[in-house]
């Protein structure tokens, strides 16, 4: 216990006094519980960590170590998961660390205002995550181009290439090089059925993005996510954060849900949740693309 | 594994069970960032280049189809990317004068135009 400068403060959160207790067996980062750190009404969790993991050396070295990286993240994000289904924390990204209890209360004292001013605008909110994914589209325009395309919007000079182009998607290459005629005529051709793919793609998820923020308190869109290292299939093309009241969360997921029915034609609807409003804790309040109503 | 208020839906995989890519997605790139007494930006860290492998096969492809919804977010419209479809174009370009050069050119070359211009 006397031996503090071998340990530093990690803070997982900010957030109002709790008003129920986190579960006893919760534990985060280096399996260790957090605790509370009340300062002047707002509250810090916070855990012990051992300094040679988190100082500035070891802990840049660490960072470069995805799979210490992974089980950091698991440790922070089950913290904060346990807080949200108590109280509507305000999470801090990975690796917020001070030296002792007093570096942490500084830090409530300074960000005073900012916390409660956050804290305020996800009040009573939780964080819904609603992807879409496209089954490859490359591979499945390929085949369905050359076999059995039924839709009718070809041009006749692409219908002329068929011999062509299924002869290529037979698997085998052609003994001799494409002529550039056929070569571009092939490319189109492969680019019109993507095209076609992706513009309904793109059209579902904007629908289905305009909808649900129509229900909720604010909306972020994110950058796809690659799917090697999501290990989902296909390819992400909507990623959206959806900061919606816990009264309504219920009808959300019901929302999403129903989705699902017409996710026909390749493209399936992911929703996770309920996480800590993430991504929605900027100080600025930006419109993150057409969120229902604003605080 | 704790206690979820009655109104709450289960979860949908945001416990234990959450993908990573979801969960490295939050803690790394979302949450607010307060300076510690620690002194580390994740960017400056090789961790750029986890955030780099969550989204960038996605983005290349997608901006290529006219996704570009977040080409906003200064973070992630540095530029890299498109060079990459600048260099998949003279590729193109280059694979088409070699196949124009064994063949009779004006068809092909006039839809070059028009495909690539």
């Amino acid at each position: 216990m006397s031996a503090t400068s071998d340990e530093l403060r990690y803070v997982y959160a900010v957030c109002r006094p709790l008003d129920a207790p986190l579960a006893a067996d919760l534990t985060g980062v280096g399996g260790v519980p957090p605790r509370q750190l009340n300062h002047e009404g707002l509250v810090a969790l916070v855990g012990p960590v051992p300094a040679r993991d988190f100082a500035e050396e070891p802990l840049r070295a660490h960072l470069e170590d995805l799979d210490w990286l992974s089980e950091t993240a698991r440790a922070h994000q089950r913290v904060i998961g346990a807080l949200t289904s108590v109280t509507c924390p305000l999470p801090l990204r990975l690796a917020t660390v001070f030296r002792d209890d007093s570096g942490v209360r500084a830090m409530l004292q300074d960000g005073a205002e900012r916390f409660w001013r956050i804290l305020d605008r996800i009040d009573g909110c939780v964080e819904w995550g609603v992807k879409v994914h496209m089954e490859s589209p490359d591979h499945s325009s390929d085949n369905r181009s050359s076999d059995n395309r039924t839709s009718g919007g070809h041009s006749s000079d692409i219908r002329s290439s068929d011999k062509q182009s299924s002869a290529t998607a037979g698997g085998e290459a052609p003994e001799k090089p494409l002529s550039g005629r056929d070569y571009l005529r092939l490319r189109r051709q492969q680019r019109t059925a993507q095209d076609e793919g992706w513009k309904r793609a793109e059209a579902f998820a904007q629908r289905l993005h305009e909808e649900l923020s129509r229900h909720a308190d604010d909306a972020r869109l994110h950058a796809p996510q690659n799917s090697s290292l999501s290990d989902t299939p296909g390819r992400n093309i909507l990623n959206a954060a959806y900061l919606v009241p816990r009264a309504h969360s219920e009808e959300f997921v019901e929302l999403v849900d129903a989705t699902k029915d017409e996710d026909a034609a390749g493209l399936t609807v992911e929703l996770t949740g309920p996480w800590a409003a993430y991504s929605f804790t900027g100080d600025d309040v930006e419109s993150g693309g057409g969120a229902g109503r604003s605080r | 594994m704790t206690a979820t208020p009655g109104r709450l839906p289960d979860p949908y995989g945001s416990g234990g069970g959450a993908n990573l890519a979801d969960i490295l997605e939050r803690v790394l790139d979302k949450g607010i960032v307060i300076a510690g007494d620690i002194k580390i930006n994740l960017l400056d860290i090789e961790l750029l280049t986890i955030k780099l492998r969550l989204i960038v096969a996605s983005v290349d492809k997608a901006r290529e189809m006219g996704i570009d919804w977040w080409e906003n977010d200064p973070a992630l419209s540095s530029g890299a990317h498109r060079g990459e479809l600048a260099q998949e174009n003279a590729e193109l370009r280059r694979r088409i004068e070699e196949l124009e050069g064994r063949e009779s050119l004006e068809p092909a070359e006039k839809e070059s135009r028009e495909r690539y211009q």
